[in-house]
């Protein structure tokens, strides 16, 4: 078995039966960030000595005997928006360059407590504003099909690090698409859960009403068996919900009967690439073939869901960001005139463009005399859009769609143009407003080579149900299996 | 919604913000938030007369804890990312004029 192209399932049996030891399969994966990621630029800090600490510790309670936790050893690489105790969490911003954070945040304690190895942090856009990566103040990363294009954003650490085979799961988090949208761009599965489904404690918050945290895999099973760990209750994020967390892994393989598939008109209308389009309906006819019925179902708001988004979500960043203000932690300019000046100066030093510009935009939508014509007006949008969905699936139990208008584009293609990036997550938007579930699945590859995604959507808390139709989807389908040639031909060392 | 967004609003709203913009900056902000608004300005399409605001997709009503103390970071911890520190406390520049 090639180490680095395996799935989890396949690494978690091999572990289990002793073909392969957790140190074998770690530094496999470490070797593998050393030799790739000089060109794919995932990963911000890597902490080999550490992992493999970890991996040992695994080993030893395999030889012992000691039961495992579910991730039994499997490698991990994490979003650097989430605390990690005693580690660097940078945000990808300037910020936060010299942060170490005192404390976990809830998905890391739950990482650790089922025995997975920490890889290190990924590489995003600064404080996950974006949609390329490009927003990072310390790297470019870069799409592992072709390194001239962008992995998407914000969490295209996470999405690389999973398509290039440096690690074989990933933690990111999605507030208008950072999940759905990179996964897309890189081949990989990324699901965006309910909102409320797993804790935000120790997510550096942007947009809390709409941030979740969410898995990344090379398969939609890696990406259940993830979402497992990641769910469930926690006390110290007051929207998390408390409800069961379902086995998502046990009944992947049971394919939905009678499944009903919506489509939304407003989604194929102009602006849609035809190879995207063309993906999509190719992944309808085999739903057809599984027995699935399509039926057309109406958004009539989701040509303002992203008018909605950049009302809402910078207003809640400025408030937010307001706490990066050089005293408790972080950044502090070295020059200032007064205590305000000294705010000034650090965060007009310490943030990067994207996050300046959104912090403005929402500073706008909040002031006194803008408030009730912005912010409240998308708020009472908002409600519409939330409508649409439910009126939605009252017919259909899932909504089949593209991910993103086009596959992959270059870098610095639209870097320079924030509304043609801000629309580059049109058909992911809405779910966030919406708090619903969303998964991105790959469901074919550009005449160019660039991965092309599948998107499906589903009620709240309806996990279980987007997994398995995904699943249904998957085992029809060989897109999930193709690795770009950066993986296939070794590198120098390898 | 419409109006076109001028560069001393920008200005204004950079103080409210506190960030200090450089020249460039406020020009390019001036014109690129101004996109960005007149984009937003679609909305005023919808009617939205008799509609509540949703502040949230999950709607929930407060979630309450029991007042019980827990440990929390130690001084050393809480102070250990500090820019400035004189081991008891964060220290910023003197806020009070001497008299």
């Amino acid at each position: 078995m090639e180490i680095t192209q395996a799935t989890a399932a396949e690494l978690l049996r091999a572990m289990e039966q002793n073909e392969l030891s957790c140190v074998e399969v770690t530094q496999a994966f470490l070797d593998a960030i050393q030799t790739r990621d000089v060109a794919v630029q995932a990963f911000l800090h890597v902490d080999p000595e550490r992992a493999l600490q970890q991996a040992e510790a695994v080993d030893q309670k395999r030889r012992n005997g000691q039961s495992l936790g579910r991730l039994g050893g499997l490698p991990v690489a994490v979003k650097d928006v989430l605390c990690t105790q005693g580690q660097p969490t940078t945000c990808a911003s300037r910020m936060l360059q010299n942060f170490v954070p005192p404390y976990d945040a809830h998905v890391i304690e739950r990482l650790k407590a089922e025995d997975a190895v920490l890889l290190g942090k990924t590489n995003m856009d600064e404080f996950a504003m974006g949609s390329s990566t490009e927003n990072s103040a310390f790297q470019k990363t870069r799409n592992p099909w072709n390194l001239e294009h962008a992995p998407g954003g914000s969490s295209g650490g996470s999405a690389a690090a999973v398509a290039a085979g440096m690690a074989p799961i990933a933690v990111g988090s999605d507030t208008g698409g950072s999940i759905r949208q990179p996964a897309s761009f890189c081949g990989v599965v990324g699901m965006k859960p309910t909102y409320g489904r797993v804790s935000r404690y120790g997510l550096v918050a942007y947009a809390s009403s709409l941030d979740q945290i969410g898995p990344f895999a090379n398969d939609v099973h890696g990406a259940a068996l993830l979402m497992e760990v990641l769910a469930g209750y926690d006390s110290r994020d007051s929207t998390c919900a408390d409800r069961p967390v379902p086995r998502y892994t046990e009944r992947l393989d049971q394919p939905l009967d009678g499944l009903r598939i919506g489509i939304v008109e407003e989604h194929f209308t102009e602006g849609l690439d035809a190879e995207v389009e063309s993906a999509v309906q190719d992944a309808l006819k085999i739903y057809e073939s599984l027995g699935a019925r399509i039926e057309k179902v109406r958004l009539p708001h989701s040509r303002y869901a992203v008018a909605t988004y950049y009302l809402i979500a910078p207003s809640e960043a400025s408030s937010n960001l307001a706490r990066y203000d050089g005293v408790h932690y972080g950044f502090r300019a070295q020059q200032f005139s007064n205590m305000v000046d000294m705010y000034s100066t650090t965060r007009g030093e310490g943030f990067g463009a994207e996050v300046k510009r959104r912090i403005m935009l929402g500073t706008y939508a909040l002031s006194a005399g803008y408030y009730d014509a912005y912010y409240l007006k998308a708020l009472k949008v908002l409600r519409l859009i939330r409508r649409d969905f439910d009126e939605a699936f009252a017919k259909v139990d899932v909504i089949a769609g593209p991910v993103s208008p086009t596959p992959a584009f270059r870098i610095g293609e639209l870097v320079d143009d924030p509304l043609a990036m801000y629309l580059s997550d049109i058909y992911t938007i809405s779910a966030n407003l919406a708090g619903i579930p969303g998964i991105s699945i790959p469901a074919g590859l550009s005449r160019e080579g660039l991965p092309i995604g599948l998107q499906l959507m589903a009620p709240p808390f309806e996990e279980e149900r987007l997994l398995r139709a995904a699943r249904m989807f998957e085992r029809e389908t060989d897109w999930h299996r193709r690795r770009p040639k950066l993986m296939l031909t070794p590198q120098a060392g390898e | 919604m419409e109006k076109t967004l001028t560069r001393e609003e920008v200005e204004k709203v950079a103080v409210l913000a506190r960030l200090k913009l450089s020249d460039t900056e406020l020009d390019r902000f001036t014109a690129q938030l101004g996109k960005v608004l007149e984009y937003v300005a679609i909305l005023n399409e919808v009617n939205t007369d008799d509609v509540e605001p949703m502040a949230h997709a999950v709607e929930m009503k407060n979630v309450f804890r029991d007042d019980v103390p827990t440990p929390s970071l130690s001084r050393e911890q809480a102070l250990a990312n500090a820019p400035k520190t004189d081991g008891k406390f964060f220290l910023v520049p003197q806020i009070l004029e001497e008299v």
